[in-house]
């Protein structure tokens, strides 16, 4: 299976956390998770476990600390994609 | 920005409640009766979310050896356990766990949070992975955090979504840590341990089981869902609490694993505070032979459960998926969960309120937890008052 790109990663990514939010709202690469679209800690660990799934990947939490942003989110994935 | 600015959401919050005008995590108890009763803002409240599922605090021989140590000891150890806190009690007890749980070591934290921290850091580092089940305590996951280990969790009470995970490490499972509960707290349900030793086989780690709401009350010596289901053998570490069925405080771990030797001397949480006071090393020594001993409470508090969740399943309460002595209530929103807790408290129940984050699902729950002590009375009360409140907020 071919690898993703940043630009597909981030698409997966929109689609994936539209599936948790209440309100319609714009999604761009520096839109904060918590205090942007809303997500609270127990949907940030769904959406953690759909992207496990998705991409087939880990996502410990200790990495969550470091994660603001859409693009913060996308790029640590892409990480655990390249192993 | 100052300190206190992060906890906007929770003063946020603490409004509302004072809004709303219902405070359901600062109930006072003004004087406690017996196992089952109390007096909450000066009126008779009948207790059903105590944890206390062998009814044993106030057990006259608990109290006798409570009250005798406090005159032989003293109140407090006033130190560590590496330092000037371990007195021959709490050594009998180390022994004594290891006799009940026929393992080659036992060892006694403060608190039941405390034994899963000082485990968890203790085992767990920076390069390691632990594989948690979503819906453990957040004292493991403080423990995992505190590690500084990679967190990795899979779905509650999923050995599928497990196995998914265990595949993914590969060769990391050397190096990994499986964590999971025997009864889990909030919805009371327990762990398919079976599976999930099975995996471990298959895959490595090793397993650590926290008992915190098993012991006592599974297994036909009360040790808890490992003995249940017959896989003690494959568990490498079990954890547990003297603060529910043993009605004391403080924490332990049992196993064979001749590295347990080093935790005493690895592990902060267990270095870095004080012993539990001698009372409570007698009461909860005095407890252990009748928890072990404790067939007929056993038996009783299953009954209690089993009467009470039977009864709010026929009035049509969405509850837990099993029947177990922690029964969940599932209710709607947020305002009406905590009304319905305030008529309860009323009416003269009391059980606990958990809110999200603390209750999986995005849910909101009236969690009951059923002792043994509980009379079929007690229990008709409860489930009356259940139905009584959902009639009253409905009308």
């Amino acid at each position: 299976m071919p690898v993703p790109d940043y630009a597909e990663i981030l698409a997966d990514v929109e689609d994936l956390i539209r599936r948790f939010i209440k309100n319609p709202v714009t999604i761009e690469e520096d839109t904060e998770l918590v205090n942007g679209l809303g997500l609270d800690s127990l949907l940030v660990m769904e959406v953690i476990q759909e992207v496990e799934d998705r991409f087939d990947i880990f996502f410990p939490l200790n990495t969550l600390a470091e994660i603001r942003t859409v693009k913060d989110f996308v790029l640590q994935i892409q990480r655990e994609i390249g192993g | 920005m100052g300190l206190f600015d992060k906890l906007a959401n929770i003063a946020a919050a603490r409004q509302g409640l004072e809004a709303f005008g219902v405070d359901p995590f600062n109930v006072v108890i003004e004087e406690i009766l017996s196992p089952t009763e109390a007096r909450i803002g000066g009126q008779p409240v009948l207790l059903a979310g105590t944890n206390n599922y062998l009814g044993l605090t106030f057990d006259p021989g608990c109290m006798a050896a409570a009250c005798q140590s406090i005159n032989a000891e003293g109140t407090g150890t006033t130190g560590s356990r590496m330092a000037n806190g371990t007195y021959a009690g709490h050594l009998k007890l180390e022994e004594e766990l290891a006799t009940f749980y026929d393992c080659r070591k036992g060892i006694v934290f403060s608190t039941g949070f405390l034994a899963n921290l000082g485990m968890i850091t203790a085992l767990a580092g920076p390069g390691d992975a632990i594989l948690i089940d979503a819906d453990c305590h957040a004292s493991i996951y403080d423990g995992c955090r505190m590690s500084g280990a990679d967190i990795i969790r899979f779905r509650h009470n999923s050995a599928i979504d497990m196995e998914k995970k265990l595949k993914r490490l590969g060769a990391r499972t050397e190096n990994t840590l499986i964590i999971v509960e025997g009864i889990y707290s909030m919805l009371g349900d327990r762990a398919p341990l079976k599976d999930i030793v099975a995996l471990k086989r298959q895959y490595g780690g090793m397993l650590m089981v926290d008992e915190a709401h098993s012991l006592g009350v599974l297994g036909e010596k009360g040790r808890g869902m490992a003995e249940d289901a017959k896989v003690e053998a494959d568990v490498d570490f079990i954890v547990g609490t003297f603060s529910k069925s043993l009605g004391g405080i403080g924490g332990f771990c049992v196993g064979n694993h001749p590295g347990l030797d080093l935790i005493p001397y690895a592990s902060r949480p267990y270095i870095f505070t004080a012993s539990p006071s001698p009372a409570t090393i007698a009461s909860t020594r005095a407890a252990l032979p009748l928890l072990r001993d404790g067939v007929a409470l056993r038996k009783q508090v299953w009954e209690n459960a089993t009467s009470l969740y039977t009864r709010l399943q026929q009035m049509g309460f969405k509850l837990g998926p099993e029947i177990s002595p922690v029964i969940a209530v599932r209710l709607g929103a947020r305002e009406e969960s905590l009304a319905f807790w305030q008529v309860m408290l009323n009416s003269g129940v009391y059980v606990n309120l958990v809110l999200p984050p603390a209750a999986p699902s995005n849910s909101c729950l009236l969690r009951c937890s059923l002792s043994a002590a509980h009379t079929p009375a007690q229990i008709e009360k409860i489930a009356e008052v259940f139905s009584t409140t959902r009639a009253q907020l409905a009308g």
